[in-house]
């Protein structure tokens, strides 16, 4: 039988606990119509990371990329950079990759494939092909194989194959569309100090109800924009780590693509209204050594505001059923318990697959993250903590981070970050 | 070779080494709905796979059912990404649990079969029939003519049977 969450074996290398870092962190503006290219998106994102990190291009021996046909290989940036690679792979998926790729980056480091790994995701994801086959770019091919047990439904965009199992949380657990409208809100508030951000107006619960629906339960705005963007990270070990620029952010565990039963099919397997991520918890706690209620900031993935409800529940930050409770009650708020999202996530700051959410904790947990505070004279910014519009966003003193990566309900990766002092 | 057919002006094409889909869509075709059902552990699956997905075995018959079940949960689209949709805003696309196989394997697994909400003609379903359904209204299958002796299964209100006094909806209405 397929084996259920309790059967699952967490026995992966623990020793590597906090023997990894993520060092440097690099990405280009997000826009609605970059001008340019995916090659040139990723080239410059790698770039920006290294530098960052106080590293050499050649000091990076290792590249991993993600793409959906939408981006540009490895084999191309490291070409334009002038870098002569020991080990690259480049892997079809959009989000949950990043904290997967992260893994995968500390497992060819640790067999003795490559010293340091870019983490490289660059797409046009508005101007050319867009999510759901949209766009620029995309073909429009006969219904064939699986498509005709989507596509033939008018079952074709993230929103119209995931809604059904946010319909039946509703369902199961009365979650109401209140509750859920608090996500957006929230990120707004932090995307409005988030210079970088795409969207900085801060809307209101009011605001996410009133706006369209799109495919019901989601409205305009319970939906994250697209945008297109480069993004980089830099993975290398923690001796190494010491020689770079910043304060690493140390991988404390991961847990990467992980699945329920059936993830050829969302909605086989039971109940509906868990996701991937119920499974993955019982691997990610194991291996960092912690658990949710010592985390201080999370990156739920927010493709919409239903998966970041999802996925907080099902790694346990809340009792099963809860999530609409839990994301109305301030907590991930700026200032409250436990944020979420610091940059605005893709709801409001803009969209690269989950990526830059581990980005914006690495720099939490620097204490630097780029918000409008002022610079001192050590190049770093004097944070307020003041979470006012077009302020602060700096979760004060923050050591512990958890990024919940969605790609689907069935299919979840996660990375818990610790600031190394 | 393909088996070809059109269905809302998009192209239909089944190759001949896919013979799962090209039974599935046949017998849709021939009037009633198959599922495959494992030789091995006799569970029916949904859609169609190249093994078990309960038991991993390879042979698989093509089973008939009922062509009955209760919507289980729904999305409603108001904004089309595939143009051909447009003229039927909003529509509706189903999860229906059949009413074979329900709580099997484990206690909340199901058949669960996608589809969209259509008339007993099988045209899309007009606005008012769309708000008149919702989780728990019981359905029965349409099977739509799609050429080359293909049929899509789509849902319609099942005037049959017995059906709850309200269906759950989605509560901002």
């Amino acid at each position: 039988m397929t084996p259920r969450s309790s059967d699952i074996d967490a026995t992966a290398s623990k020793h590597l606990r906090g023997r990894y870092a993520i060092v440097g962190v690099g990405e280009t503006a997000y826009t609605r119509g970059s001008g340019t290219t995916t090659r040139v998106l990723g080239t410059t994102a790698v770039r920006r990371a290294a530098a960052d990190a106080g590293l050499a291009l050649a000091d990076i021996d290792g590249m991993l990329s993600y793409n959906g046909n939408d981006s540009v290989p490895s084999t191309a940036i490291a070409g334009d950079l002038g870098m002569r690679l020991n080990f690259y792979m480049d892997c079809h998926g959009g989000g949950s990759s990043t904290e997967a790729l992260v893994g995968i980056a500390i497992g060819v480091i640790e067999a003795g494939l490559c010293k340091t790994v870019a983490i490289f995701r660059a797409m046009n994801g508005y101007s050319q092909l867009r999510i759901g086959g949209t766009g620029r770019g995309s073909g429009r091919s006969a219904l064939s194989g699986d498509a005709l047990f989507g596509r033939a439904f008018g079952q074709a965009s993230a929103a119209q194959s995931f809604a059904p199992s946010f319909m039946r949380h509703m369902y199961e657990y009365g979650t109401t569309p209140e509750q859920v409208a608090h996500v957006k809100a929230i990120h707004s508030e932090h995307a409005s100090n988030n210079p970088k951000a795409y969207y900085r107006q801060r809307v209101t619960v009011a605001d996410v109800l009133a706006s369209r629906m799109i495919c019901k339960p989601l409205h305009l705005l319970d939906c994250c924009v697209e945008t297109d963007n480069g993004n980089c990270i830099i993975v290398t070990s923690l001796e190494r780590a010491k020689d770079c620029r910043h304060t690493p952010a140390v991988v404390l565990g991961v847990v990467g693509r992980c699945s329920k039963p059936r993830m050829d099919n969302y909605h086989q397997s039971g109940p509906i209204s868990t996701v991937a991520g119920a499974y993955a918890k019982d691997i990610l706690w194991p291996n960092a050594g912690v658990g949710p209620e010592d985390i201080q900031a999370t990156g739920a993935y927010d493709a919409f505001t239903f998966t970041t409800l999802l996925q907080l529940e099902d790694y346990g930050f809340c009792k099963k059923g809860e999530g609409g409770d839990y994301v109305s009650s301030g907590i991930m708020r700026l200032g409250g318990a436990r944020p979420n999202n610091t940059s605005g996530g893709h709801l409001c700051e803009g969209y690269t697959h989950g990526i830059a959410m581990v980005i914006e904790n690495v720099r939490q947990l620097r204490h630097d993250v780029d918000d409008s505070c002022p610079i001192g004279a050590d190049g770093k910014r004097r944070h307020t903590c003041d979470y006012a519009e077009g302020g602060c966003r700096q979760v004060k003193d923050v050591s512990l981070t958890a990024n919940l990566g969605w790609a689907t309900p069935g299919i979840g990766s996660a990375l818990v970050l610790a600031r190394g002092d | 070779m393909a088996l070809t057919g059109e269905y809302l002006g998009m192209a239909v094409a089944i190759d001949d080494v896919d013979e799962a889909n090209q039974a599935f869509y046949t017998h849709c075709g021939s009037g009633t709905l198959h599922l495959q059902a494992c030789r091995a552990c006799d569970l029916m699956r949904y859609p169609t796979t190249t093994a078990c997905p309960w038991c991993s075995a390879p042979e698989h018959e093509w089973r008939p059912v009922s062509g009955k079940g209760t919507i289980y949960s729904y999305c409603e689209v108001h904004h089309a990404i595939q143009p051909v949709f447009r003229p039927f805003l909003p529509y509706q696309i189903l999860l229906v649990q059949l009413d074979e196989q329900v709580g099997k394997p484990g206690e909340h697994d199901g058949l669960r079969v996608t589809g969209n909400l259509v008339t007993a003609a099988g045209e899309l379903a007009p606005p008012p029939l769309v708000r008149a359904v919702g989780i728990g209204t019981r359905v029965r299958v349409v099977l739509k003519d799609i050429g080359g002796g293909m049929a899509l299964p789509q849902w319609t209100v099942d005037e049959a049977a017995e059906q709850p006094a309200t269906p759950w909806r989605y509560p901002q209405e």
